[in-house]
């Protein structure tokens, strides 16, 4: 395997030394396989400790690693550097969100998102274990399946529009998750969190151009989730203002 | 003091503990349950394992599941800890599946199962090949629906407190601060997981470093059966990224480099489907006849699944697709995969009883970090996802129970021992001090001596070695200066600290594996080829002395299953 040489250009913010983010610059060799995550690790083991970023699988699925890389919101886990090669790469933390440190993002307001859309199941009342499982059949299964694939790894945040100049708006995953419970057989707590989905800010701003879609590394597709979940808004919303006894 | 006080602590956000807290606060509705995690809860690597999780649903009986878990073990399991597991497990599964997990569905509606390495009948319930991470958000986020749990993400334990001899809480560096604070706790429990950077070549993330093994052992807990570790024979070389047994368990065979499924001269019954020891010990062999191929990391061998087809392929095994196709460039539907052994789970860890309780008082621990012993020298795959369950909620039962007769420690004598840590981490880290080693360079050394030391197969002169080799990396630990000073979110510092767990463990780990003079599931010597029942039918218990480790032996519990020879 031949070594190649690439420039990366990574965002460097120390909040004890300076006030704003700036660049620096780094120059390496790297074998054919290396991801950008690879070439952060090699920096960072051999060349300058401080540099610091988040990351622990390696293998796609832990939701640690995204990263802007050459201004797109990529998993750096399984972005190969030969994709890029020999064009310089710019390595930012996340669009969108606060920094902390470096390539570190404050994810805070995406956990309370997160656990706004109640994203456990609701039900009124439980089966004994004893019983045994709810039966859900493959077909079921499959309604949610999708929904239920995300990783959090928040890089549909980074490219939607709306949360850019709406940080309010609760977002895709959050709304795909409550899509997933919504559409699972097991659950009965819809009407909460369509209330709060639809209540939130930047909902209906969104168009549905459907960039956190095409940047979602597991195919979760939140764009149909919010397109699914605004059409059940308003019908349930006509419904009530309609017919308010047909609710209950 | 500004950090809350919790009635239990627990330390770690993976399936273990995510089970733990939630069992913890259903078993008494007064209490407070602290979640310490030094990654976001849904980072852990339970994310991470893709194959199944077993338990005796359907037409099956816990008896076959507790006697293929023993014969797997290689007669060192403890048969009364199994009993329990095999039962407890059922329950666990169904409770999950209550919690809205996605398990995969036979067309009746039923959970399906498949068949898994070791296990004689199919009992490996599944998530397509994405379980573990199906099982750790659906905890996560069932966990979120109880607000007596307070979660401290991105936290990292530095080490227990005790008083009187008993845990009286942990101390924390809040990352993203870089306060180093006590968090005081009647109880805690320890669900750190695994230890598998011990070793270069592995499918374990960058978290999994041993903390909780290493916290035990400084606190005078003794480390349990450290010398088994398990390597699955089915890894991506170059990364170590795991192709599922998942893989075998749907049909896919193992091929060598002249065309056969050689696994008919090792396991002839099972062929694809024995237990991981056996055959990552396959590979050693057929490397020695010069029957594998050749590539830039090393020897491998072929898994094949393109005959399973397709449509079951994206059915069942998406993400072995997904993986093979990113990372190798091999779309498995077409070609067979280049796998290679890889080192996975540590059955060993921190010595506790069926109860997730330690030798240390107020110290309880579960998941990949605890040895109870259920999986004795060889874990059966799908058995450490349904062990996390059963053994997590236990464990918070447990220390629910012990901690309600606790009174909370004096915040005093609390806040000295943050005090005395706080200048501990300094002075060693964080102070300039004209150290001459890297982090990085030292966690290298070890993970070669590791290799060389405690592989597949291993002897008395290169454990030795290993165990001198360890020693003197303890010696130069202690020049370790790390480039970063600073207190926001300073990842050099925990590499730092977390290449002292590393070291711990690893000593531990040698120390065992020299002293155990037979083969015994993963444990394979050269020089003593055979299991030997007289000697070392013992767990081995490792206590840490300034001198090294001292190891001392505990007779395994037999309830029904007498030690016969393992074939399959
Ligand atoms: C790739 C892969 C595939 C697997 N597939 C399967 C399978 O199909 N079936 C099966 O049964 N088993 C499988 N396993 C094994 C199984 O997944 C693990 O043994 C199990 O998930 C471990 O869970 P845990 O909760 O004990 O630990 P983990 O999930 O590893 O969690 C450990 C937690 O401890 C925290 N922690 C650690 N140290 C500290 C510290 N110092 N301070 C604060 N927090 C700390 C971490 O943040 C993390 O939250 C697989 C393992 C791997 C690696
Ligand atoms: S929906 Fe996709 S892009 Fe968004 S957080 Fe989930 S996995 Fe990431
Ligand atoms: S490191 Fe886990 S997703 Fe990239």
């Amino acid at each position: 395997m031949s070594a190649k040489k690439i420039t990366m250009r990574v965002t460097r913010y120390r909040p004890e030394q300076e006030d704003a983010p700036t660049e620096q610059a780094y120059e390496l060799e790297f074998p054919d396989d290396w991801v950008v995550l690879d070439a952060l690790n090699y920096i960072k083991d051999d060349v300058d400790g401080t540099l610091t970023f988040r990351w622990s699988c390696r293998m796609g699925i832990c939701g640690s690693c995204g990263m802007m890389v050459n201004g797109e919101p990529k998993l750096t886990c399984a972005a190969f550097l030969r994709d890029y090669y020999p064009a310089e790469i710019r390595v930012e933390p996340l669009q969108y969100f606060p920094i902390i440190r470096d390539l570190v993002i404050d994810m805070t307001d995406f956990l309370h998102k997160l656990k706004a859309i109640t994203p456990w199941i609701v039900r009124d009342e439980e089966k004994p274990l004893a019983e045994g499982e709810y039966l859900q059949t493959p077909a079921q299964l499959a309604d949610y399946k999708q929904f239920s694939m995300c990783i959090n790894c928040m890089l549909c945040y980074s490219a939607c529009p709306v949360y850019g100049h709406e940080p309010e708006f609760i977002g895709p995953a959050a709304i795909a998750l409550a899509h997933r419970y919504n559409l699972d057989s097991r659950d009965e707590g819809q009407e909460a969190r369509q209330q709060v989905i639809a209540s939130s800010e930047g909902i209906w701003d969104c168009t549905l151009v459907g960039e956190c879609t095409e940047v979602c590394p597991k195919r979760v597709d939140p764009a149909m989730a919010i397109q699914r979940t605004k059409v059940a808004t308003t019908t349930e919303w006509a419904k009530s203002m309609l017919m308010p006894w047909g609710k209950q | 003091m500004d950090v809350p006080k919790h009635d239990v602590l627990i330390v770690g956000g993976g399936g273990a503990g995510l089970r733990a807290a939630i069992a913890a606060v259903e078993a008494d509705e007064h209490i407070t349950v602290g979640v310490v995690s030094k990654v976001y809860p849904m980072r852990s690597h339970t994310v991470s394992a893709e194959g199944g999780t077993a338990a005796a649903v359907r037409e099956d009986n816990t008896d076959s599941h507790a006697y293929d878990t023993i014969k797997g073990s290689d007669f060192l399991a403890d048969q009364d800890a199994v009993e329990i597991f095999v039962k407890e497990s059922i329950d666990e599964v169904i409770q999950l599946e209550h919690w809205g997990c996605p398990w995969s569905r036979d067309p009746d509606g039923l959970m399906s199962v498949r068949t898994f390495g070791g296990m004689s009948v199919d009992r490996t319930l599944f998530c397509s090949d994405k379980t573990g991470f199906h099982m750790l958000h659906t905890l996560y986020q069932t966990a979120l629906k109880y607000d007596r749990i307070a979660w401290y993400d991105e936290w990292f334990v530095t080490s227990l407190l005790k008083d009187d001899g008993k845990i009286c809480g942990v101390t924390a560096l809040n990352v993203r601060s870089g306060a180093i604070d006590a968090i005081p706790a009647k109880a805690v429990i320890l669900c750190t997981g695994g230890a598998g950077k011990l070793f270069a070549f592995t499918t374990n993330a960058s978290i999994k470093t041993g903390d909780g093994m290493a916290l035990t052992y400084r606190a005078g807990g003794p480390l349990k059966d450290m010398e088994f570790v398990q390597y699955h024979p089915t890894g991506l070389p170059g990364t170590g990224i795991l192709i599922t047994e998942a893989s075998r368990s749907e049909g896919g065979h193992m091929i060598n480099r002249e065309g056969d499924r050689y696994l008919s001269a090792y396991t002839p019954e099972r062929m694809e489907l024995g237990p991981r020891d056996m055959l990552s010990r396959a590979f050693i062999q057929e490397m020695r006849a010069n029957r594998v191929f050749e590539g830039p990391y090393g020897e491998y061998v072929h898994l094949d699944i393109r005959h399973l087809g397709e449509e079951l392929i994206m059915e069942r095994l998406p993400f072995v697709r997904e993986l093979a196709t990113e990372y190798v460039g091999i779309d498995p539907v077409y070609e067979p995969i280049p796998v290679r052994p890889v080192v996975h789970y540590m059955m060993g860890g921190i010595h506790t009883d069926a109860n997730a309780k330690t030798p240390v008082d107020g110290l309880y621990a579960a998941g990949e970090a605890a040895c109870v012993s259920m999986n004795g020298a060889n874990r059966l795959g799908s058995n450490s996802l349904s062990e996390i369950i059963v053994f997590g909620a236990r464990s918070g039962k447990a220390a629910v129970e012990y901690a309600s007769e606790q009174e909370f420690p004096e915040a005093n004598t609390l806040s000295q021992m943050a005090q005395a840590e706080k200048k501990r981490i300094e002075e060693q880290f964080l102070k300039p001090r004209n150290g001459n080693e890297r982090v990085a360079t030292i966690r290298r050394d070890l993970q070669l001596a590791m290799e060389q030391g405690a592989g597949i197969y291993r002897t008395e002169e290169e454990m030795k070695t290993a165990c001198e080799a360890i020693r003197k990396l303890l010696k130069r630990y202690e020049q370790v200066e790390v480039d970063d000073k600073s207190s926001v979110f300073n990842t050099d510092l925990i590499a730092a600290l977390e290449l002292g767990y590393m070291l711990d463990v690893a000593e531990a780990l040698a120390h065992s594996a020299l002293l155990r003079e037979e083969s015994r599931g993963s444990h394979a010597r050269e020089d003593f080829t055979t299991r030997d029942d007289e000697r070392f039918l013992q767990h081995s218990l490792a206590y840490q002395t300034p001198e090294g480790p001292r190891i001392e032996y505990l007779p395994v519990s037999i309830t029904r299953w007498q030690p016969e020879e393992r074939k399959y």
